[in-house]
């Protein structure tokens, strides 16, 4: 069988049910082509073909017996902060180095009974605390269009994997960025969901009130498919929307005409290296083109989205991770002289620097006295950011800019400078804060060839429109189909 | 907004995570950095706005009071650094 | 000690009787194999998140309404963060600046009569914690996370108590309270309601002295000695020139000692902040008046109810109308027709002595409510008298028969009424009485007494006392 390997969800769906392939053969592709290439670019953490072929056999044995499910077949791989009972689940950390997870998250539920295929985990920043995969406990992930640079983070490994052809689509997780700005650095398309359109449920918590799960892929038909499969309303997750189940396929084939997109003016300022604003424009210039109309906006709080989200972020993620102490799983540390001393010395061998940073922001930011001043100004100023945002739909539908200030940066290059490494995010951030909708789509390439991505925000469960929007760019333009050259 | 060396020692006590003498100091510039990126927002004025923590105001849901979960203490023991006679076990607490 | 004055609060965390935890579908039965009622979120697996359950909002609001508090229709969950390995997650979820339930208060009884009301300042959700075994292991405690989880209600008083005797009036009556609601087994001994309470002393007039807090007391008689022991430690320390430092202590039981818990090097800072998991809890107006549709009538209502229609004295009607049980056993038995007041002596005097004595609740008690009534009105009918009366309750008691019919007929109690009968043994008596004849004759009434006493002895109990006191009365003067 000859597979080709950059073949779409939507593709691969049909070949599917026209028989052309079986899933057991698909799984066959990308775990050789993961045998082969990840050595070298490191997207997956753990690999379990016989798990794998035997789930892809089993879907196999439901199409022979005539049984139909959405993506009977189609192999997905996930990244390594989702639970899967049975599988090792990392989150990229030491302290959960040898964690087999007893139970499976919703979002994998709910995609497994839309027929789709684990093939395996995938790399990620610890904790998804990073931009740029470097804080991973099991190495760094590579850019596979430049294996000098980064892949972009948290979610490295699951857009290194899709775009290196390690598997056909992946999860990911979003908590200030860490869908899309990776998925500009790798030339995919990838969404963060509105807040509770995918449940939290066997997720590794980072921070409970911004972590959203969504889909890596090559286009934005494909991130339609996929959501149509992890989105859901979930019992077990009281910040789960409880609304029927919608088709994001349904509006696609939409023309734009009349489409009024917003364009806020801090986010085309100087901070942006030049070829990135270049490729922006020449977007939106397709977009004008596709009917559309633009319009500058401003939303003047969305400077304050960064700090306001180093004290949201860290004050939950230090409550969230204390869990994490050595007592029921993960790592404890081999000597300690009582209780206290065996918490302390497991959390800081289990945890990495970056992670400990956090957990020590957050916990400042909590602690007596510092309260209002910290978390409670934050609370504020997300809702300040929420209504200027809402303004902006008076006169928008969907707002757009460069997803990331610059491009896919070396190793190393912010690595020890975290204010640096932060401020990658500014652009995506805010859409966390507020809860509303925010993907990226490749559009162009700078000077150096470096991928660049527009985002798109939308307003609260305007998911469809949004895909509807980036599907019409990319039937007008073929930048998503280029892949690397590996 | 500056640190001073006890800070860090404070929060990590609190945070339970063991940090060095030596590593205080790198510590405190790293966080000091991040501080003044966090500080910048004190400067705007929010008096009477309602803090947000979720996009789409959300109210609490509620379960009906029922046995759902089953003994799985094998299963969730698994992961256990150490366990014994269905205990978890942990060093010596003594009050 | 008389110019020292007690200020007292308490703090008591009341399990809720939900069959399920508060966030989780884990069972929340006492006494289970360690760890096997602890599921993904009892035992804080990645990746697990709370889900609130319903009865337990419902079981809070339930007490607000009955003891006249605001029920803040809107009340946040907030993380209270500290390590502890009884404390999978490293943060109890309570709540802080919005709990469910604020003020209000009850009014205690004390044993001279007189009522003092006390004000609640609040009473909010939580979840209570695991259990840790220290002697089991050698150089390990281990960690039960059965209790993770289980609803707590932790009830809070203002500072208004000012002795032991009031302290404890207080628990007894929330006691009573809650388990009049069924919102809570009150099981003391399996820890079901554990009240912690704050003790300090001052000069009358002058400000709150600092305060201890004696933690985890599970019996009233404890709460009594603890506090009795405390007072005089704390006033001791006083008078000998030092001060007293805020702490957290233990009461020991065997000793009769209170004795501060290890003190922590560094003042607990417990980090509270909203739950971002879990929105703010709404109890909208449909569920507010289903609730307050389904009150139980509350103590205070029933005394005065028991006073109105059973024409109760109100010592009576207060004494029977505390606990839901009592009452059900009053009412059931005033059913049946028995006379209320007299049924209201047995269960005041007889039955509760002997329940005491044998260290039973009233609902373990051998004589049911419609045996009682039984034997009342065998009493009212003039079968049998109050004495043989306590013969029978004996009986019945001790399984001899199954109403106080049965016991009667088979002992031959019943009651003698015949005139004929009882002439015959007056005049027996009689006839070996002439000194205190003589002595009635001459103005001692006493004497009658005596000769009756005779009579009834000699009737082995049985003969009606009114008819025998009016015979003799006829046959000597």
């Amino acid at each position: 069988m000859s597979w080709n390997t950059f073949a779409t969800v939507a593709e691969t769906k049909a070949a599917l049910e026209a028989k052309q392939v079986s899933a057991v053969e698909l799984a066959k592709h990308y775990l050789d082509r993961a045998a082969q290439l990840n050595p070298g670019l490191n997207a997956y953490i753990t690999l379990n073909p016989e798990k794998t072929l035997s789930e892809a056999l089993s879907t196999d044995n439901k199409r022979s017996k005539g049984e139909v499910a959405p993506l009977l077949g189609v192999p997905i791989a996930h990244k390594d902060i989702y639970l899967i009972d049975g599988w090792r689940t990392t989150c990229g950390s030491k302290m959960l180095e040898n964690f087999v997870a007893p139970y499976t998250s919703t979002v994998v539920k709910y995609m497994a009974d839309a027929g789709m295929v684990t093939l395996g985990k995938l790399n990620m920043d610890e904790f998804a605390m990073g931009s740029s995969n470097e804080t991973s406990f099991f190495g760094p992930v590579k850019n596979p269009w430049d294996t000098s640079r980064v892949p972009g983070g948290s979610s490295g490994g699951s857009a290194a994997a899709v775009a290196a052809g390690l598997a056909p689509a992946s999860t990911g997780t979003d908590t200030g960025g860490s869908i899309r700005q990776p998925a500009m650095f790798c030339n995919l398309t990838g969404l963060k969901p509105t807040y509770g359109i995918c449940s939290r449920y066997g997720i590794i918590a980072f921070a409970s009130s911004l972590d959203q799960a969504g889909p890596f892929a090559q286009t934005a038909e494909d991130c339609a498919l996929l959501l149509n499969a992890m989105a859901g309303f979930d019992p077990r997750d009281a910040t789960s929307l409880d609304r029927a189940k919608e088709d994001y396929t349904r509006d696609l084939a939409k023309p734009l005409k009349g489409l009024r997109i917003g364009l806020p003016k801090e986010f085309f300022g100087e901070g942006n290296e030049p070829g990135v604003l270049k490729a922006v424009e020449a977007a939106l210039d397709v977009y004008r083109k596709l009917g559309a109309t633009t319009v500058e906006i401003t939303l003047p709080n969305v400077k304050y989205s960064v700090p306001a989200y180093y004290v949201v972020a860290p004050a939950e993620a230090s409550s969230n991770l204390s869990r994490f102490d050595g007592a029921r799983f993960g790592h404890r540390a081999k000597e300690y002289d009582d209780i206290v001393d065996m918490y302390k010395r497991s959390r800081a061998e289990g945890f990495g620097a970056e992670v400990k940073r956090r957990i020590l922001i957050g916990t400042y930011v909590l602690s007596h006295g510092y309260y209002d001043a910290y978390y409670l100004q934050a609370g504020k100023l997300r809702r300040l950011i929420a209504e200027d945002f809402k303004k902006a739909y008076e006169v928008c539908d969907v707002v757009m800019g460069p997803t990331a200030p610059e491009p896919s940066f070396q190793f190393g290059a912010k690595a020890d400078d975290p204010v640096k490494m932060y401020l990658n995010d500014i652009y995506t951030i805010c859409a966390n804060l507020t809860g509303q909708p925010a993907m990226s789509h490749p559009c162009g390439v700078d000077e150096n060839g470096l991928h660049v991505g527009m985002q798109i925000i939308g307003n609260y469960l305007d998911e469809a429109r949004m895909l509807n929007v980036a599907h019409q760019y990319q039937l007008a333009t073929d930048w998503h189909k280029k892949h690397p050259n590996i | 907004m500056s640190l001073s060396a006890q800070d860090i020692e404070r929060i990590a006590h609190l945070a339970r995570i063991r940090v060095t003498p030596d590593e205080v100091g790198q510590v405190q510039a790293k966080l000091e950095g991040i501080f003044k990126l966090i500080d910048d927002m004190q400067s705007v004025n929010t008096k009477g706005v309602e803090p947000m923590s979720h996009g789409l105001d959300m109210v609490l849901r509620l379960r009906d009071d029922a046995v759902t979960e089953k003994n799985d203490r094998e299963n969730l023991q698994r992961n256990a650094p150490q366990a014994a006679e269905g205990y978890f076990l942990v060093p010596k607490v003594i009050e | 000690m008389a110019q020292w004055e007690i200020v007292i609060g308490l703090e008591t965390h009341v399990q809720l009787t939900t069959a399920s935890k508060i966030f989780s579908g884990a069972s929340t039965a006492f006494g289970a194999e360690p760890n096997t009622q602890a599921s993904i979120v009892d035992l804080a697996m990645p990746g697990a998140l709370p889900v609130m359950n319903k009865g337990a909002a419902e079981r809070a609001v339930k007490f607000g309404l009955a003891v006249g508090a605001n029920i803040n229709r809107r009340s946040i969950f907030a993380r209270k963060n500290y390590f502890y390995p009884d404390l999978p997650k490293g943060y109890q979820i309570s709540q802080f600046e919005t709990p469910i339930v604020q003020g209000g208060g009850l009014t205690i009884t004390l044993d001279d009569g007189t009522t003092k009301f006390i004000e609640l300042t609040r009473a909010h959700l939580e979840e209570d914690a695991g259990k840790s075994v220290h002697d089991q292991f050698d150089r390990e405690s281990g960690v039960d996370l059965n209790r993770a989880g289980t609803p707590l209600l932790e009830i809070v008083t203002e500072p208004v108590m000012r002795s032991a005797k009031e302290a404890v009036a207080y628990a007894k009556a929330l006691h009573g309270l809650v388990r009049y609601l069924d919102i809570c087994d009150g099981n003391m001994q399996e820890g079901s309601f554990r009240c912690d309470v704050n003790v300090s002393v001052r000069k009358p007039g002058e400000p709150f002295g600092t305060r201890r807090e004696i933690k985890n007391l599970n019996s009233f008689k404890f709460m009594q000695q603890a506090i009795d022991y405390e007072v005089r430690w704390q006033i001791e320390q006083i008078e000998d020139g030092k001060k007293i430092v805020q702490a957290t202590v233990l009461f020991n039981p065997d000793s009769g000692e209170t004795r501060a818990m290890r003190t922590k090097e560094d003042a607990m800072d417990y980090r509270y902040f909203p739950d971002p998991d879990l929105p703010p809890l709404v109890i909208d107006d449909a569920m507010f008046d289903r609730i307050k549709a389904s009150m139980p009538e509350l103590p205070e209502a029933k005394c005065a109810r028991f006073q109105s229609e059973f024409k109760l004295p109100e010592y009576d009607a207060r004494l029977l109308s505390q606990d839901s049980a009592t009452a059900k056993y009053f009412e059931v038995a005033v059913k049946t027709g028995a006379d209320a007041k007299l049924v209201a002596n047995w269960i005041i005097g007889e039955l509760s002595a002997t329940l005491n004595r044998e260290e039973k609740s009233i609902e373990q008690s051998p004589v049911s409510s419609v045996q009682l009534a039984s034997v009342v009105a065998r009493i009212s009918d003039g079968t049998i008298s109050n004495k043989i009366a306590k013969t029978v309750f004996e009986a019945l008691w001790s399984g001899e028969g199954k109403t106080a019919d049965d016991v009667i007929a088979a002992k031959g109690l019943k009651q003698i009424s015949d005139v004929g009968a009882i002439e015959k043994i007056v005049d027996e008596v009689l006839a070996k009485s002439a000194a205190q004849i003589a002595d009635y004759k001459s103005g001692k009434e006493k004497a009658l007494m005596s000769i009756v006493g005779m009579v009834m002895k000699a009737s082995q109990g049985k003969a009606n006392p009114a008819q025998v006191n009016e015979i003799i009365k006829r046959k000597i003067s």
